[in-house]
Parts: C-alpha cells; sequence; structure tokens
C-alpha cells in the first residue's frame, strides 16, 4: 500500500517538474519577447517636423533649390532667427531627409498654389527626445543643446511636432542617419541568398538522400559518408564562411559581397540538415507500399518517384524549411564572405552588392546613435516574422501532404 | 491427368548473409493448381515465395544458388529482367497494402506504368473487371475516387488482389494474405481463391492448417529451410509419410 502512494507521490513530483521546466522556457521567451517589442516598436514610428510651405499658383519652380527654399520656408516662420549659429541651431532638428521630401514635393508640382502645413523629417536627436527615450534635463536632452531646444519648444507649442508612420524603416536600405536607416536591402539580400541556398541545397539533398537511403550499397564507403554527413550538421557556421569564402570567391572568384555568394555558402551549411530530415523521412516511407510497387512490376527509381518521395515530402519539406529557418538566421558566414558592408543601395538582383537581415541586426547594434538601438529590434522583430511565417508553411505543407495510411 | 509444369525449383538454396534460410529445395508447382506452404514460423515458406518473383534481390545480402524455372526458362539467368518477371506474376501481402490513393488509381496503377491500355474507357474497363475478379465492385462502385485505405481490412486485401489481377499476371503469389483479416473476410478471400485458380496458378503462404486444407490442391510442409514433403493435400493431411509433417498436422510442434 505505502508504496503505491510512493509511487504516485514520485509521478506527481515528476510531473510538476515537467510543468515547472515549460512554464520557465514561456516566461523566458515572453521576457525576449516583450523587451524586444517594447524596445523596438517606436521605430516604426518616425517623428515630422510641421513647416509652413508657401507656392504661389503657376510658380516657376524649375531653378529653385530645395534646400535653400525649405530653409526660406522655415525661417519664415522664425522671423527673429538671424545669426549663422541661430540658423544652424534651427535647420539641425530638421534630418537631410526633409530636404528630399521636399524637393519631391516639389517635384510633384502641378501649378496649384500650396500655402498651409505640411511635415518634414525630423532629426534622429529630436525624434529620440519627443520618443521619450532620450529624458529631458532642464533645457537640454541628450545631445540636445539648450539653443536648440528652444526652438523646439516653439515647434512643440505651436503643435507642429507630430509622429507619423515611418515609411523609411522598411521602405528604403542602410544610411548612416538612424531616421533614414531601413531594411528593405537586407531584405532583399537574404531573400536573394534563401532562394539560391534553396535552388542549391534542396535537390541536392534530395539526391544524396535518395542514393544514400535506397540506391547505395551498404560498405565501409557508405558508412564514411555517413558518419561525416552528421558530423557536417554539427559544424559550426563559420566554418561554412570559411569554406565558402575559400571556393566561391578565391577559387570561382565570384564577386564579393553578393547574395549568390552568400546563398551558396547558406546551402551548403544547409545540405547536411537536408540530407538527414529527408533520410529519415524516406526512411519512414513503410516498406509495404514500396514492396507492392515493386510486386507490380515498377522498376527502382519508379518505386522512389512514385511512392517513396511523394510519401516522404512531407517530412523532407519540413526539414528544408526548418534548415532554410536557419539559414536566414545566420550571420557568422556571411561575415566571412563580406555581405557585412555598408550598402545603400537596394540590390536589383544576386549579383549586387547586399547585406542580409541578421548582419544588419549586427552592423546596427553596433553604432553609436541611440536611434538604431529601436532599429535594432525592430529589425529583429522583422526577423523574427519571417521565420514565424516560415514555420507555419512548415505545418501547413505538412498537415497539407500528410496522407494517412 | 497430367498437369502443366509452371514453377520448378532445383536444388536451391539461399543465403541472407552468411545465414542459410533455405536448403537444398526441389518444389514442382502445376498450372490452374493452389500450391500451399505451409511449416512453423522461420520456416523459409516466405522465402520460397519471393525467390520466384525475385523479391529478394531487394535484399543486398541475399544470395542464391541453384535454378527456377518458370515455364521452362531460368529466371535467375542474367538474361531474365526482374522488373518484366514480376509483372508476368502478381503478389499479394500478408498485411492489406493499397497506395494512398484512391481505389481506381489504385489499380489503375499497374495499367498505368506498363501501358496496357489505348483509350480511358479500356482503362476503366480493365478496373471494373478486376474489382470483379476480386469480387469488390458491388460493394465499392459508388466510391471507386475514394481513398483505397479507407476500406475495411477484408476489403483493402481484396483491393490488393484486385490491383495485382489488373497487370493480368499468370501466377499470383499469395504470403499469408488472411493472416490480418477476420473470419469473414478469410470466408470471402478463399472462396476468390477458389475462383481464381480457374486462370491464374496460385502459391499461397499460409499459417493456417485448415486454409491450407480448405483451398490448395497440392501442400508443401517444410520445416527449417527444408522442403519436408509435398504432395496432393488430401494426401498430406490425412496420410502424411514423414513423421515431422504428422507432428506439425496434428499440432504437435509449430
Amino acid at each position: 500500500m505505502n508504496s503505491i502512494i510512493k509511487r504516485n507521490q514520485r509521478e506527481k513530483r515528476f510531473k510538476f517538474y515537467g510543468i515547472l521546466a515549460v512554464a520557465t522556457a514561456i516566461l523566458l521567451l515572453v521576457i525576449l519577447l516583450f523587451k524586444i517589442f517594447s524596445t523596438g516598436i517606436s521605430a516604426f514610428n518616425q517623428t515630422y517636423i510641421g513647416v509652413k510651405i508657401q507656392i504661389q499658383v503657376n510658380s516657376d519652380i524649375s531653378n529653385l533649390d530645395p534646400r535653400r527654399e525649405l530653409r526660406r520656408n522655415i525661417r519664415t516662420m522664425f522671423p527673429d532667427v538671424k545669426t549663422r549659429s541661430e540658423k544652424k541651431n534651427l535647420y539641425s532638428l530638421f534630418s537631410n531627409g526633409a530636404y528630399y521630401e521636399f524637393e519631391e514635393m516639389l517635384d510633384n508640382y502641378n501649378g496649384e498654389k500650396i500655402d498651409g502645413y505640411y511635415y518634414f523629417l525630423a532629426s534622429d536627436d529630436l525624434d529620440m527626445y519627443f520618443k521619450g527615450t532620450v529624458k529631458r534635463k532642464g533645457n537640454s536632452a541628450g545631445r540636445i543643446q539648450p539653443s536648440q531646444m528652444k526652438y523646439i519648444d516653439m515647434f512643440e507649442n505651436m503643435n507642429l511636432i507630430e509622429l507619423k508612420y515611418n515609411k523609411y524603416l522598411l521602405g528604403s536600405s542602410d544610411s548612416r542617419e538612424p531616421e533614414l536607416a531601413g531594411i528593405l536591402g537586407a531584405i532583399y539580400g537574404s531573400f536573394y541568398a534563401i532562394l539560391i541556398a534553396f535552388i542549391t541545397s534542396f535537390p541536392l539533398g534530395i539526391l544524396t538522400a535518395i542514393y544514400l537511403e535506397k540506391l547505395a550499397s551498404k560498405n565501409r564507403f557508405s558508412d564514411i559518408i555517413e558518419t561525416n554527413i552528421n558530423n557536417l550538421a554539427a559544424v559550426p557556421s563559420i566554418v561554412f564562411g570559411l569554406l565558402g569564402l575559400a571556393i566561391f570567391l578565391n577559387f570561382f572568384d565570384l564577386p564579393r559581397s553578393a547574395s549568390l555568394v552568400g546563398g551558396l555558402t547558406l546551402g551548403l551549411m544547409t545540405l547536411p540538415t537536408i540530407v538527414i530530415a529527408s533520410r529519415s523521412a524516406i526512411k519512414s516511407v513503410p516498406p509495404s507500399i514500396e514492396e507492392a510497387s515493386i510486386g507490380l512490376g515498377s522498376s527502382k527509381i519508379q518505386t522512389i518517384f512514385n511512392f517513396s518521395l511523394p510519401l516522404a515530402m512531407p517530412g523532407i519539406l519540413t526539414g528544408t524549411i526548418i534548415g532554410m529557418a536557419r539559414a536566414i538566421g545566420e550571420t557568422a558566414p556571411l561575415l566571412m564572405i563580406g555581405m557585412v558592408a555598408f550598402i545603400v543601395d537596394i540590390p536589383s538582383g544576386p549579383m549586387d552588392a547586399a547585406t542580409a537581415l541578421p548582419v544588419q541586426i549586427y552592423l546596427w547594434q553596433d553604432s553609436p546613435e541611440r536611434a538604431f538601438v529601436e532599429r535594432t529590434s525592430a529589425a529583429i522583430m522583422v526577423l523574427l516574422l519571417f521565420l514565424f511565417l516560415l514555420n507555419i508553411t512548415a505545418v501547413y505543407l505538412r498537415k497539407k501532404l500528410e496522407k494517412k495510411w | 491427368m497430367t498437369k502443366e509444369l509452371k514453377i520448378s525449383a532445383k536444388n536451391l538454396n539461399v543465403f541472407y548473409g552468411k545465414k542459410q534460410a533455405l536448403f537444398d529445395i526441389n518444389l514442382n508447382i502445376y498450372a490452374n493448381e493452389v500450391t500451399s506452404l505451409i511449416g512453423p514460423s522461420g520456416c523459409g515458406k516466405s522465402t520460397l515465395i519471393k525467390c520466384f518473383n525475385r523479391m529478394n534481390d531487394l535484399v543486398d545480402i541475399c544470395k542464391y544458388s541453384g535454378q527456377i524455372m518458370i515455364d521452362g526458362q531460368d529466371i535467375n539467368h542474367s538474361s531474365t529482367d526482374p522488373v518484366s518477371l514480376r509483372t508476368r506474376i502478381g503478389m499479394v501481402f500478408q498485411k492489406p497494402n493499397p497506395f494512398p490513393k484512391s481505389l481506381y488509381d489504385n489499380i489503375a496503377y499497374g495499367p498505368r506504368l506498363h501501358g496496357m491500355f489505348n483509350t480511358k474507357e479500356d482503362l476503366d474497363e480493365i478496373v471494373i473487371s478486376s474489382l470483379k475478379k476480386a469480387g469488390l465492385f458491388n460493394e465499392v462502385k459508388d466510391r471507386l475516387f475514394e481513398s483505397g485505405t479507407g476500406l475495411s481490412g477484408g476489403q483493402q486485401q481484396r483491393l490488393c488482389i484486385a490491383r495485382a489481377l489488373a497487370v493480368n499476371p499468370e501466377i499470383i503469389l499469395m504470403d499469408e494474405p488472411c493472416s490480418a483479416l477476420d473470419p469473414i473476410a478469410t470466408a470471402k478471400i478463399e472462396e476468390l481463391i477458389e475462383e481464381l485458380k480457374e486462370k491464374y496458378t496460385i502459391v499461397i503462404v499460409t499459417h493456417s492448417m485448415q486454409q491450407a486444407a480448405r483451398v490448395s490442391n497440392r501442400t508443401a510442409y517444410m520445416h527449417m529451410g527444408e522442403l519436408i514433403e509435398t504432395g496432393l493435400t488430401k494426401n498430406i493431411f490425412s496420410n502424411p509419410k514423414h513423421a515431422k509433417t504428422q507432428d506439425y498436422i496434428t499440432g504437435r510442434i509449430g
């Protein structure tokens, strides 16, 4: 009797430990996500300053310098600003992007009269202050001097400082100025790299798995290959970076920093994962189905392509997507092949120099400007979103392709 | 009345690696008869039946010596293609193994593979007649395009028989076809075997002596990889010549 009670207690205790472990894991995950989201969410909005713009009907704007014209409009709002240093302080509240925005506005001028307040991008210092990331101490806040704060207060009193959707974050490429920096270039770079990694490693991985599992005779040689593939899956990713550097850059002389090279390197890195997943998926196809096919007079290859492969496909795809998810978040091999550069242009193809999303995160977290902190977190949010989507796809494909028997 | 010889094994030895599975088997199987192989587990019945359509080729470590002749042709000769050999020999397995496809596609698989039809109508005809031969058509005619895995065990096994019949084989090998089925489903399969022997040569491995007695014309008793005794079923069961056969059919071993 006593032993039964003890056994039940033991089982309850063990169950409790299990719940505790799961709860700890969930708690840590929630803390991580909360930290990233609470820091990153503000990067999706950006501070803008309203400026009164006046352009008469049918003005000739072809000779206007947007920079001078915007500054003239700003100065009109503050007639007291006279000296050079006062002007400099006033203008410094605006980002360089404000002049591009104004230029765009002038490009779209259709001859109608313009008279009203239009919003232009503020500098990252003002942005940090306005979002409350940098706290005000007396008349200064972080890098904002009292001489600048004077104008900020004036704009605030006129209700001309506003948060608007940050179109630069998801719409542009990297920049030295945080308020203009975006991850679109990195998203393109990641996309090309993953596409190339998939195109190279998926067929190679499946063919390797089929050969090893179904066609190769079991001998010493196939044992050695098997052991090596299993070991390759555990090789640190930076070593694959070195391999990519040696093969694709030094030997084949492919362009440095190109997502083509990044993709090939990531493909090499993912290959063992795909081979292992595909082999176990092919192995788990019921032999009775394959026997039935052989018994009806199918050749070995016909059996593989009619039954083994389609029935193993859910498992193969799941393994592939997990491998791809690992590759999309990988930084180290990309550092080795030079995808760690500061690139302002959005790559137009896999041969162009590019960075990838995790490398962009790595670069931004290293930048001194405060405004890059929230951008780093925002980029992590986007990366997590991609990983989440990939995993959803894996689950969906598995459910859809899985057949019961 | 002399029967036409269909399969004959001469001095057949089979090895799995170093282990010998069959010892010097000499067996004749006649056309349009049911021959059953009986014997205790592990005696080599399934190994023998798999030699007839060279399924053992799939096992790397399996080696043969001796001869198997089908219609006077050595099937292990290098000029014999195992794939075309298997189209002449249908096989039904122990566990029903329909493909995870529709009933129609299950049966159409073989004919499609070997290009045995010209028009869609021909294929429909093959599918329907195979189902009719397997006695399954009336039960499934309304759901030909549903999955074959949704049928009951007995129906699945008859589907597998229909699938084997669709490629128009001469010989049907059955490896314990009823071992996973209930008595009613078993009775249906046995009836079916009775009908099929008019047109096909049937070799059946079975664990049930009653089944061997009911369905087969000839019986071969195997023990530890050796063929102990073979003869007409009625003689084997009523008057076994060998003591081991006697022991087995009276239930003392096995």
